[in-house]
């Protein structure tokens, strides 16, 4: 469905459990399988509106110091804070 | 002909530096205010073209979209469709966009196309952009996007001048033909579209340098580091902490000194009377004592605004959000708390960036709680009174000691009320989401730090000049009315209405050792706290002069026990908050119900407080 073809023969794994240093392509966005207060539907409007499309570059640059969250993530250009909760909306490979 | 007036608009992502443009476009000819009906910050100024063009500009409060998520988001979706009545229909939109950082904004401005307003894209921090190695086609950019696209330099003499060109070139075209409006909120799909051309029309029309900002990553590897981070905040806590207390320290004396001075030139002046004690005693020392905070809140508005433009706030919230989740709190909680430590109101003010309702209330539900500037004076007085200046553990000061305990009380009780709330009220809802753009690190700009310094510090002495100087004469005249009949023994208060309303509440204040003159100083002291201090001096008949405070310390001493004089710094620590925090509460949260509920249980703690304190000091044998 999202047309990007699949130059990584890595299964996606949700950026919510990425490490510090991971550095991979958005896959496709999973909003209803995250565990957010938020509704799919605005959750995934939100992560789209701060630059998270397929086919986006992401790489894991910082961790919290509680339960290593929450995370910043640089997406092509910008830098973004999200708790891993919310990231694992974001399937990564 | 005078060509009429010419209304713009600045949109723009949080962190495009949209108000930094604003500074620059209309220097101080700003206006603050709210937009009415909410408390969403209308900021608006004004200037003239090359051509003589009179332009006024509002600065709309920063958006990502149009779908509107927060009372602010939803002001500008609707001053830019027309629709907020009473709000000029702007004649030319201005989408301020960050040049380091385009992708989030292009797709705003692709969003804002469909509004069918007349739009430009203003490319501010050009020059940043340029030493990044980021190159923009800007003629293809707009031809891409089919709408004007200027450079500018906001903070930069004469970096504003193609886009003053422009704006006159588009106003001489006026009436600008004008399009429907196509715009409806964004589907999932529309918004991922949007996107996509955005990043299209980026990737054909800049190109991006291939490392990202390396002085941003290089502090960032510092400053978010889990155990050094930390470390760097609680020092940079701690240097404004000092900022504040000390640095403050001789400009307050001077402005007090001014005051007394001001006070007793009218009392030398006036004939004595009626008009002169007003004036020395009602206005000049009443609105001098709150005028004397004037340094500590330059001092934390200039720290709170340079770390915002330096882009260290947002690191802050990122560091604290999980710690303070603990306690219930959302990491943007960080900056309002962080505000309250001068006063309450900007900080309940800064809670509108929290967009989850629960979290924003109870941030500030507790907001109060943490030891805002105006407690500093009634503390400082009593503690100079009642604890001895010794040396404890051989390198602390006691003072010190007891003052540092004060505000420790005080974050403690905040984090345990918070802790409180979420498990009582909100125990099975998920938290809310924390998402947060942290922006590349910028030099603050000395002019925009300026004006937005002498903004709050304008705002602060309108309060003072209305709330506070209206308090001030109300409670002038319950002490001076009824005067004491011809050749009283009794000083004169005593026959007052002030002395009355005392002397009624004092049964009930009688458990925590308050005599009826605390009572008298309590209830002005709910207007502006630090009130309380001018009032316990009138209260005990002390003439207004030099040294004042210290008289009215020397007093105190003499006519309290160290057990109700520390009973009162408990009852400080939680007193309910002033008039003025209780209006904003009442603002912020559009309900009585929650200002209700604040002065309740803050009134409740502070009377478990202080008499929990009274006794076990009563107990320890110093009552």
């Amino acid at each position: 469905m999202t047309g990007t073809k699949q130059t990584d023969a890595r299964m996606p794994i949700p950026l919510g459990l990425a490490r510090r240093g991971y550095s991979g392509v958005i896959h496709h966005l999973a909003a209803g399988d995250a565990k957010s207060a938020l509704s799919a539907i605005e959750l995934e409007s939100r992560l789209i509106e701060l630059g998270f499309v397929e086919g986006a570059r992401v790489e894991v640059l910082h961790e919290g110091i509680v339960g290593r969250d929450p995370i910043a993530v640089r997406i092509e250009n910008v830098t973004i804070a999200v708790r891993r909760r919310e990231a694992m909306a974001v399937m990564v490979a | 002909m005078e060509p009429a007036l010419m209304h713009l608009a600045l949109v723009g992502t949080p962190n495009s530096g949209k108000t930094s443009l604003f500074n620059a476009l209309t220097g101080s000819r700003q206006k603050v205010a709210n937009y009415p009906g909410v408390t969403v910050e209308r900021k608006e100024g004004s200037f003239v073209t090359p051509l003589g063009r009179q332009v006024s500009v509002v600065d709309l409060p920063g958006t990502y979209s149009l779908r509107g998520r927060s009372p602010d988001e939803e002001i500008t979706r609707d001053v830019v469709l027309g629709r907020t009545a009473g709000e000029a229909v702007p004649d030319l939109v201005l989408c301020v966009a960050d040049s380091t950082n385009l992708r989030l904004t292009i797709r705003l401005v692709l969003e804002l196309k469909r509004t069918g307003r007349p739009l430009m894209l203003v490319l501010n921090m050009f020059d940043i952009a340029t030493r990044r190695g980021v190159t923009v086609d800007v003629p293809r950019l707009s031809e891409a996007l089919g709408i004007p696209v200027v450079t500018s330099i906001a903070v930069r003499k004469g970096g504003t001048t193609e886009l003053l060109r422009r704006t006159d070139e588009i106003a001489a075209q006026a009436p600008i033909p004008l399009q429907s409006n196509l715009w409806q909120p964004l589907t999932v799909p529309e918004l991922r579209a949007m996107q996509r051309e955005a990043d299209r029309i980026i990737a054909s029309s800049i190109s991006l340098p291939a490392r990202p900002d390396t002085w941003t990553a290089r502090i960032d590897a510092v400053v978010l580091h889990p155990v050094a981070g930390l470390v760097i905040l609680a020092l940079i806590l701690f240097v404004m902490f000092q900022a504040v207390f000390a640095w403050a320290q001789p400009l307050m004396e001077l402005l007090s000194s001014a005051f007394v001075a001001l006070g007793q030139g009218v009392h030398d002046t006036l004939p004595a009377g009626m008009l002169q004690d007003f004036l020395q005693n009602g206005v000049i020392s009443g609105v001098g004592s709150v005028i004397v905070f004037l340094p500590q809140i330059v001092i934390i508005f200039l720290f709170i605004l340079l770390l915002e433009d330096f882009g260290y706030m947002a690191r802050a919230a990122f560091l604290m959000d999980r710690i303070m989740g603990g306690a219930g709190l959302h990491g943007r909680a960080f900056i309002p708390l962080l505000s309250s430590f001068a006063c309450a109101i900007p900080g309940i003010m800064a809670t509108r960036v929290i967009d989850n309702r629960r979290d924003r209330l109870t941030t500030i539900l507790i907001a109060p709680l943490m030891t805002c500037s105006a407690r500093i004076p009634v503390y400082t007085l009593i503690i100079s009174a009642f604890i001895p200046a010794e040396q404890v553990w051989g390198f602390a000061d006691l003072r010190g000691l007891v003052m540092f305990g004060l505000y420790a009380a005080g974050i403690a009780s905040a984090l345990g009320v918070s802790f409180l709330i979420k498990f009582f009220m909100w125990r099975d809802e998920q938290p809310a989401p924390f998402m947060l753009e942290l922006p590349d690190y910028k030099m603050p700009r000395a002019r925009s730090i300026a004006i937005g310094v002498y903004t709050r510090a304008k705002m602060f002495l309108q309060r003072a000049g209305t709330t506070i100087f209206s308090m001030m004469v109300l409670i002038w005249f319950l002490a001076s009315f009824p005067q004491a009949p011809a050749g009283a023994p009794d000083p004169a208060i005593n026959y007052s209405l002030a002395a009355m309303i005392g002397k009624t509440l004092e049964p009930l204040l009688a458990p925590l050792g308050f005599n009826w003159q605390i009572a008298v100083a309590l209830i002005p002291g709910m207007a502006a706290r630090e009130v309380a201090v001018a009032a316990l001096g009138t209260v005990y008949a002390i003439e207004g002069g030099k040294e004042a405070a210290e008289q009215i310390g020397q007093v105190l001493a003499t006519k309290w026990s160290l057990a109700t004089a520390l009973s009162l710094l408990a009852w400080y620590i939680f007193a309910p908050q002033c008039a003025s925090t209780l209006a904003v509460i009442r603002r912020e949260t559009g309900s009585w119900h929650w200002m209700a509920v604040t002065f309740a249980y803050m009134l409740a703690l502070a009377y478990a407080a202080s008499l929990v304190t009274y006794n076990i000091a009563r107990w320890c044998g110093v009552g």
